[in-house]
């Protein structure tokens, strides 16, 4: 740059932002484009996967069974569902033991993974504030960094799930490894979905309040402790104008269902899982494109908001 | 009333600006404040439509401008609550600005590391949590990780990196985040009073490497109500009121009309 042009003059004599473009300054907190923050989050991989296992580490940190509580949490929890809607209550569709039990417990961790997901997205940016306004990052490494953590700990359950399973009488054949294929579809549904959670929590905190309720609704409609299909079809006292195959046909497309239903077609013997229909699969993959590609974008629109507030 | 118009030593012609604020405003927003907390007061104030129930506004940036050049040391002088650090994260572009705009060249970075760390967690995994935060990958984690433990001194004592942080004593724990925060390298470095604590000893070390870090990076900024630290490092001096710029100048100059003004 010449010394004697008017190229350099003080800010005074020149609009600042002129002096900004002239010295190819960009602004400040401006957002990416779409490929350039896939790029920065995938240049902040190692980042994201260290906070998510560093989350699951500290969370039991303080107990004296330390990590060994990632198993028995699972264990207990699918232990208390027995009791209550196994012994105590009926409702199982004609389902014995043997396949009941399995049934449940699958459809119990699988929802807990996308529930889980969901709650952690709320929270995911006003819960790490400090975080996002002390450090310069890709924010939706938050979100995603969370909904693997709960993939770790749905892993954790699995061997829970595997080992009811055996004792249950449904033995290991090539089906059981479509649980990687439905796993992994439904950690992308649950990753669009925490990311779109994610930036309504970050606007409205008082989200978190009100998720649990529609959390569970949505647990209830979608055949977790029950047989779906059974339980609609069974009930004779529908108003005329709903149409009860075609009402179940609807909640078992809903994706909490979808994942449960493709988890048990896969690990579990019996007439439940035979009757999982193909579809299923197609729902998935739906689900998982439209709601993953969906949430990111979404939120990645607010990227250059997060942290006001 | 904001002089912006002295420059900081140099020539005016040939000086390259590292970052440009432009009529910068920035609000906060809090939940929350303002009336009485029962549940009681907060209905009757959404029936009866009062504002309040729903948020307060912060102005804590009032329409700042200024041009930092590269090589400049800069100081920001003001007392509590007036602007300073929001200044600094409006600038890392960390908090969005309500009105105006912030030019960078390349990414500023806050030295400031503590919102990654997790006091569950040991020593050892922060320091590698920590510089991932900050954008290291673990290979310069890896070749940094001695050099990281014996600044911050916590092995002095024992084998302390091993345990969690949670353990550690509120100087240990500042140690260790200073010298995980200082282990990266900057273009524009913003360095928050806060940072530099621990015993005598400690802070001269971390006085000597802000020192080394200014002569690495290309412009620093620094927040203090220290003026003798201010006086030895910076060259230019931005003095902020209630969001405000009341002054921009050379150090000596803006130092004395701050001290006059708050008089020391």
């Amino acid at each position: 740059m010449s010394e004697t042009t008017h190229d350099s003059a003080p800010p005074r004599d020149v609009p600042l932002a002129e002096l900004a473009a002239r010295h190819g300054l960009s602004v400040s907190g401006a957002r990416p484009s779409l490929p350039g923050y896939v790029r920065q989050l995938w240049g902040r991989r190692q980042f994201i996967v260290a906070f998510s296992q560093a989350k699951l580490a500290a969370q039991y940190s303080q107990a004296k069974l330390g990590q060994i509580w990632q198993v028995l949490t699972p264990l207990l929890n699918a232990f208390v569902y027995f009791l209550i809607f196994g012994l105590l209550l009926g409702g199982r569709g004609g389902m014995e033991n043997d396949e009941y039990i399995p049934f449940l417990v699958i459809g119990v961790f699988v929802f807990t993974f996308t529930q889980n997901s969901v709650m952690s997205g709320v929270k995911s940016i006003s819960g790490n504030l400090g975080l996002v306004r002390a450090l310069h990052f890709p924010r939706a490494s938050l979100p995603i960094s969370l909904s693997l953590q709960q993939l770790q700990q749905l892993l954790f359950s699995m061997v829970i799930v595997l080992v009811i399973a055996l004792g249950f009488g449904h033995y290991p054949s090539w089906l059981w490894l479509l649980v990687l294929p439905a796993l992994a579809l439904q950690l992308v549904f649950n990753t669009g979905l925490a990311l779109f959670f994610a930036r309504l929590g970050s606007a409205t905190p008082d989200l978190a309040q009100l998720m649990p309720f529609v959390l569970r609704t949505w647990m209830y409609a979608s055949g977790v402790i029950f047989p779906l299909r059974h339980m609609v079809e069974e009930k004779d006292d529908w108003p005329s104008w709903v149409d009860p195959s075609l009402l179940a046909d609807i909640l078992a497309a809903n994706p909490a269902a979808v994942y449960m239903d493709l988890v048990r077609y896969a690990l579990m013997d019996g007439t439940f899982a035979e009757s999982v229909p193909m579809i299923t699969w197609l729902y998935a993959l739906g689900w998982a494109l439209v709601v993953g590609v969906g949430g990111f974008v979404y939120f990645w629109k607010a990227e250059e908001r997060y942290g006001r507030g | 009333m904001a002089e912006q118009d002295i420059p900081a030593g140099g020539a005016d012609e040939a000086r390259i600006p590292t970052v440009i604020a432009d009529d910068l405003h920035i609000v906060y927003r809090v939940h929350g404040g303002g009336g009485r907390g029962t549940a009681t007061a907060a209905l009757r104030r959404m029936v009866r439509r009062e504002r309040g129930y729903k948020m307060r506004e912060v102005h804590a940036v009032r329409g700042v401008s200024f041009v930092a050049y590269r090589g400049e040391a800069i100081g920001l002088i003001g007392s509590n609550g007036s602007g300073k650090s929001t200044l600094l994260r409006a600038i890392a572009g960390l908090l969005p600005p309500e009105r105006g705009r912030v030019y960078t060249d390349g990414q500023p970075s806050l030295l400031g590391v503590n919102a990654a760390l997790m006091n569950d967690l040991t020593g050892e995994r922060n320091v590698i949590l920590g510089g991932l935060a900050m954008g290291m990958t673990r290979d310069e984690i890896k070749h940094r990780y001695q050099d990281i433990v014996d600044f911050s001194g916590i092995n002095d004592k024992g084998d302390f990196i091993s345990l969690p942080m949670r353990t550690y004593s509120s100087g240990m724990q500042a140690r260790l985040r200073f010298s995980i925060a200082v282990a990266k390298e900057h273009d524009v470095l913003m360095i928050d009073e806060a940072l530099a604590t621990g015993d005598k000893k400690f802070q001269r070390r971390s006085e000597a490497k802000v020192r080394e870090l200014r002569a690495e990076a290309g412009t620093v900024f620094l927040v203090s109500h220290n003026n003798k630290s201010i006086r030895d490092t910076c060259d230019r001096v931005l003095w902020l009121e209630k969001g405000e710029l009341i002054m921009d100048g050379p150090t000596d100059q803006v130092l004395k009309a701050y001290e006059e003004e708050t008089g020391k």
